[in-house]
């Protein structure tokens, strides 16, 4: 499990904080494909590929009780369904350690899976007297899209803040030591 | 170790969704002046103006992706009304023809009951090829020999007299307008009866003149002239074209009371736009 740092604590902090800003000022109201992107499950997902299933819960745990908060909006609700989120993207990271170049898409396609069906589920669990419509179905769906089409961006401008944070990865520095003119192994024997 | 870890993940993340269990319950079960209300609300009050100023701040991004938004939406409509134009302009032109072609043929059937034209046994053609150059002198129809129709049938249409039929084949024929230079037919004044000889002057396909007639034969604008039929009392010389079909209005005399006097005479059939004719079967000089 990657220690939690101050330094990459106060980097999650502050993601989590400008992130839902960001989404609350700016993103929920730019209107694409009849329907808006949502950052905070590729977000949360994203955390949960780079720092493990723990730290990833929590993330999810805390950005939905900020965005509960900030929403006005029944609280527990996101929490819940975020930490689903950010445990298994956490879970993938410790059990697979995915590497292709579409994981990040194709995680951020299940998580915002997740966190809009979820919430949909929790909702009418909760009382929501509405039929399942077709608009719903449709607004889920393009909602998926849209934020698979942007989730490898969110990937990497997440990977990029956190990377300094985060202990050395080993497989970086395997190939660190390759390329910078390091014996490897097999020169070595 | 291992199973310290794998118990603390599983107690933390139990721990979590409990904690979420546990606000959603007591959210629900207090009232909205309740602690968590007020501490949603504080956390509104404080990060509220936070959000104005990004809001602000972000307003351009937003307009920015609003325009790009808009801009791809107004494309898209631009394409689907385009579309729908293009639909609905096909729609009012099939409408106008079908309420010409309805015209046409409404006007057919009056002029059958109207002249008599029943018995000269009339079949109905439509018209199928035109000819391109200003001349105007022939027109292709979808009727032929096998239908009854032979070379020197006379044609007509809902406003008078077309033209007739030079060449025929089994399912078409070549009808030559009244404005082609080689058509000449017996005609007379219907007001006045005075007789003559309908032609075409060459290069002037629109403006037919009445040869042949006398010094004392009175001709004014506006009379109409109509068709001659038979005027000979033997059965050598008759007319192809059977009687009282209009051909058209007087529009002026040259020379008028003289025996050089050309009554000008504009057709009632508007050539250029013939959709159904009629061609006039029972014709005694069809060959």
């Amino acid at each position: 499990m990657i220690p939690i740092t101050p330094q990459l604590l106060a980097r999650l902090v502050a993601l989590g904080v400008t992130m839902v800003i960001l989404q609350i000022a700016a993103v929920s109201q730019i209107e694409l494909f009849g329907t808006n992107a949502d950052l905070s499950p590729l977000v949360i997902a994203s955390v949960g590929l780079m720092v493990g299933s723990l730290p990833g819960a929590v993330f999810g745990f805390c950005v939905g009780l900020f965005i509960d908060l900030a929403l006005v909006q029944t609280l527990g609700l996101s929490s819940l369904v975020y930490v689903a989120i950010g445990y298994w993207a956490g879970r993938l990271l410790e059990l697979r350690d995915p590497q292709g170049a579409l994981v990040p898409f194709a995680v951020g396609a299940a998580a915002t899976a997740v966190a809009t069906i979820g919430y949909s589920v929790m909702e009418f669990l909760l009382g929501v007297d509405a039929p399942v419509s077709f608009l719903l179905v449709r607004e889920i769906l393009a909602t998926i899209l849209l934020n698979a089409l942007i989730s490898g961006v969110v990937y990497a401008i997440v990977r990029r803040w956190l990377l300094p944070a985060l202990p050395e990865d080993p497989r970086r520095r395997r190939r660190r030591a390759y390329t910078t003119g390091g014996l490897s192994p097999l020169s070595r024997a | 170790m291992y199973d310290k870890t794998v118990r603390r993940r599983r107690a933390v993340l139990g721990l979590l969704v409990a904690g979420s269990l546990i606000l959603l319950t007591a959210y629900f079960g207090e009232s909205a002046g309740g602690g968590l209300h007020s501490v949603q609300r504080g956390v509104v009050e404080v990060v509220s103006p936070i959000q104005e100023g990004a809001s602000r701040a972000l307003k351009p991004v937003r307009d920015l992706v609003g325009w790009v938004g808009d801009t791809i939406d107004a494309k898209g409509e631009v394409k689907q009304l385009r579309a729908e134009r293009n639909a609905l302009r096909e729609q009012a032109v099939t409408g106008a023809a079908a309420a010409r072609e309805n015209d046409q043929l409404r006007g057919l059937l009056n002029l059958d009951k109207a002249r008599g034209l029943s018995d000269e046994g009339p079949v109905a053609a439509r018209v199928i090829g035109q000819d391109p150059s200003v001349w105007w002198s022939q027109v292709l129809i979808n009727k032929g020999t096998g239908d009854g129709v032979l070379p020197n049938h006379p044609v007509v249409s809902p406003e008078g007299l077309v033209g007739v039929v030079s060449t025929a084949t089994s399912n078409s024929a070549i009808v030559t307008l009244l404005t082609d230079h080689r058509t000449a037919v017996g005609a007379r004044v219907a007001e006045s009866g005075v007789g003559g000889v309908i032609e075409v002057e060459a290069g002037r396909p629109n403006d037919l003149v009445m040869r042949f007639t006398t010094r004392n034969d009175e001709v004014t604008p506006g009379q109409t002239v109509i068709t001659a039929g038979t005027q000979s009392r033997t059965d050598r010389v008759t007319s192809l074209y059977p009687p009282r079909i209009p051909i058209g209005r007087v529009t002026r005399v040259d020379d008028p009371a003289t025996d050089d006097q050309l009554v000008h005479v504009r057709p009632f059939a508007n050539m250029r736009r013939l959709d159904f004719v009629q061609v006039l079967t029972r014709t005694r000089n069809a060959t």
